[in-house]
């Protein structure tokens, strides 16, 4: 392998989600206060990346569109192992959805060049539309594959490739370039040696805004969306939240009492 | 609603080995109820080989024109010929919405043909609705479920949603007048990506957890395998099946499967009996559409309490052992 593309998002660390909130007003999702890691399948992703450097040497670039101080969650990347990083950050980026995010990665992926796979997660965990494999691969003119299990080099420069389905799995080859995005069942990721952090701290960010890609205005951002957000609420539940109470006889009498209520078994 | 624009809605017919996928089904009843109000026709799209009698079913279900790829290219499923015979299709036709299911090909099909054809795409939708012009909106869980979105498309066409399996409800089978019509299949001389080397399919038995009229699911709190047992009594005694939520699929106590939630399946039987479930949003958008919830967690602060219909606060272990005999001296009697 030649060079290896990884794309990361920074996301919201579920573990405070509860602290999400929504601005009446502009009907945005207000996140202030909720710090960030990296998606978690894309750990998955990086480490298949490092496994395949492992084997047959190369190059693994990190690639995410994020603000700035997504560094920090890209040095985590750059600790496990990958060289360098490229963070895509402007204004005008934001607002993007799977369609215009794909056209700025794939603007990304054509600035850093010469590449033999770029590797995602399947997902992230905040938006999780599972959109932008198979949208930057199209906008890259690559094939792809999604929910992939395992992944292997065979001869000359091809890639042997395990794709989860329902109920079983295909097992396909693959010449490259190729875009691929990978389930959490791929492989366990390593965890970042402190001899890692240390070495993350010399390596190389390279941070590029709209003037180094160039992509059409009309393409990204909020103006570039085609999908549109027309409301957003949290959740509410209107159950009875009836609570049985009792010794535990008394409770499974009641139980009893409302399965044959709802009609599920007959008598 | 402007009378004049092409209210079609086409549903992509998914098949494996000649097998429909059940949500092809829930789709085509869900786009007879937009059809209907927009004034629209609506369209099966089937690709594969030697799937012609695949068409039958799906104008029973309710398509009127059953679009049929059959080829030797297109027997086993690969991205880029489904994209490009997919593809041109919609740019003849010109459909008003395109749904696909949110099945491991439906989400790696429907973001490609929708960036081929420069619209949007919306993700894992749980419902679909039209607005007073006519316009799809769709709505999306996001953030593991515990915000949902409404997304529109409105200068774009077709229209496009991923939509989650058992999330919509298949028409009764009955039937009805439907058309074939066969599209030529003139795949392009370029790269069609990767070579199918292996297909090998692991056939699960059981009941699908989409279907089933009871469920009982088990959560991280069940604790291990033969708790676990417990819940499959229950279920067999009430001719239910068994769904999770992601730890005990982790531990493997629970098949992948049997996972409810966002990115498992979406069920809605008439009773939810849920046992050791600490009632995360990934699982709760899967099972929040049931029709009586029953949740039996000892933690009185669990979050799956918010939706319940009845709650329980004991050990689940303590209750389900009695309810089981109790049930069974019910049923014998009788």
């Amino acid at each position: 392998m030649n060079r290896i593309i990884v794309c990361v998002k920074p996301v919201p660390d579920p573990k405070h989600w509860d602290k999400l909130s929504m601005d009446p007003e502009t009907k945005t999702l207000k996140r202030e206060g909720i710090p960030n890691i990296m998606n978690p399948l894309d750990k998955h992703a990086l480490e298949a990346a490092l496994a395949l450097r492992e084997s047959h040497g190369g190059e693994v670039v990190l690639l995410s569109m994020a603000p700035p101080f997504a560094k920090t969650t890209i040095r985590e990347g750059l600790a496990m192992g990958a060289d360098r990083a490229v963070i895509l950050s402007d204004r005008v980026f934001s607002g993007s959805d799977s369609l215009a995010t794909a056209e700025i990665l794939a603007a990304g992926c054509r600035w850093i060049g010469d590449f033999d796979i770029v590797l995602c997660g399947n997902q992230s965990i905040d938006g999780s539309t599972a959109q932008v494999c198979s949208q930057l691969a199209e906008m890259l003119d690559l094939p792809n594959v999604m929910h992939v299990t395992g992944l292997e080099e065979s001869a000359g420069d091809n890639l042997i490739i395990t794709q989860k389905i329902e109920n079983g799995y295909v097992k396909l080859a693959s010449g490259v370039p190729v875009v691929l995005s990978v389930r959490k069942e791929i492989n366990k990721p390593r965890y970042t040696s402190f001899a890692g952090i240390l070495a993350a701290e010399s390596k190389e960010i390279t941070m590029l805004s709209n003037k180094d890609l160039c992509v059409d205005l009309e393409r990204i951002g909020l103006v570039g969306s085609l999908t549109k957000m027309a409301g957003l609420e949290v959740r509410k539940s209107e159950r009875k939240k009836e609570k049985l109470e009792g010794t535990i006889d008394d409770i499974v009498e009641k139980l009893v009492e409302r399965i044959y209520q709802y009609g599920v078994i007959e008598g | 609603m402007d009378k004049k624009r092409n209210r079609d809605v086409w549903v992509f017919a998914e098949q494996r080995n000649s097998e429909l996928h059940d949500v092809s089904l829930e789709l085509l009843g869900k786009a007879r109820e937009l059809a209907d109000r927009a004034g629209g026709k609506i369209a099966a799209v089937l690709m594969g080989c030697q799937i012609r009698g695949i068409s039958r079913t799906l104008i029973n279900h309710g398509a009127d024109t059953v679009y049929v790829a059959d080829d030797p290219e297109l027997e086993n499923y690969r991205l880029l010929p489904y994209t490009h015979v997919f593809e041109n299709l919609i740019k003849e036709h010109k459909p008003d919405i395109v749904l696909v299911g949110a099945t491991a090909m439906g989400v790696e099909l429907a973001p490609r043909l929708a960036a081929r054809l420069r619209t949007g795409l919306s993700a894992h939708c749980i419902d679909l609705k039209l607005d007073e012009r006519g316009d799809l909106l769709q709505v999306v869980p996001g953030w593991g479920g515990g915000i949902v979105a409404t997304i529109a498309c409105p200068d774009h066409r077709p229209q496009m949603s991923t939509v989650m399996p058992g999330a919509m409800r298949a028409l009764m089978q009955e039937e009805r007048k439907g058309k074939v019509e066969d599209v030529p299949v003139d795949l392009p001389d370029s790269n069609m990506g990767p070579e199918i080397l292996e297909i090998e399919r692991v056939v699960a038995g059981e009941q699908p957890l989409e279907k089933a009229d009871v469920v009982v699911a088990g959560g991280w709190g069940v604790g291990n395998e033969e708790n676990w047992e417990l819940l499959e009594e229950l279920a067999r005694l009430l001719g239910g099946t068994v769904g999770a939520t992601r730890p005990p699929v982790d531990e493997g106590w629970a098949r992948e499967g049997q996972m409810i939630g966002q990115s498992g399946k979406t069920v809605r039987p008439t009773l939810y009996i849920g046992a050791g479930i600490s009632g995360a949003m990934h699982h709760v958008v899967g099972m929040d559409q049931s029709k009586h919830i029953i949740n039996i967690n000892s933690n009185p602060d669990a979050d799956i309490f918010e939706t319940s219909d009845v709650i329980v606060t004991e050990d689940f272990k303590k209750i389900l052992p009695p309810l089981i005999e109790k049930i069974k001296s019910r049923i014998g009697k009788r």
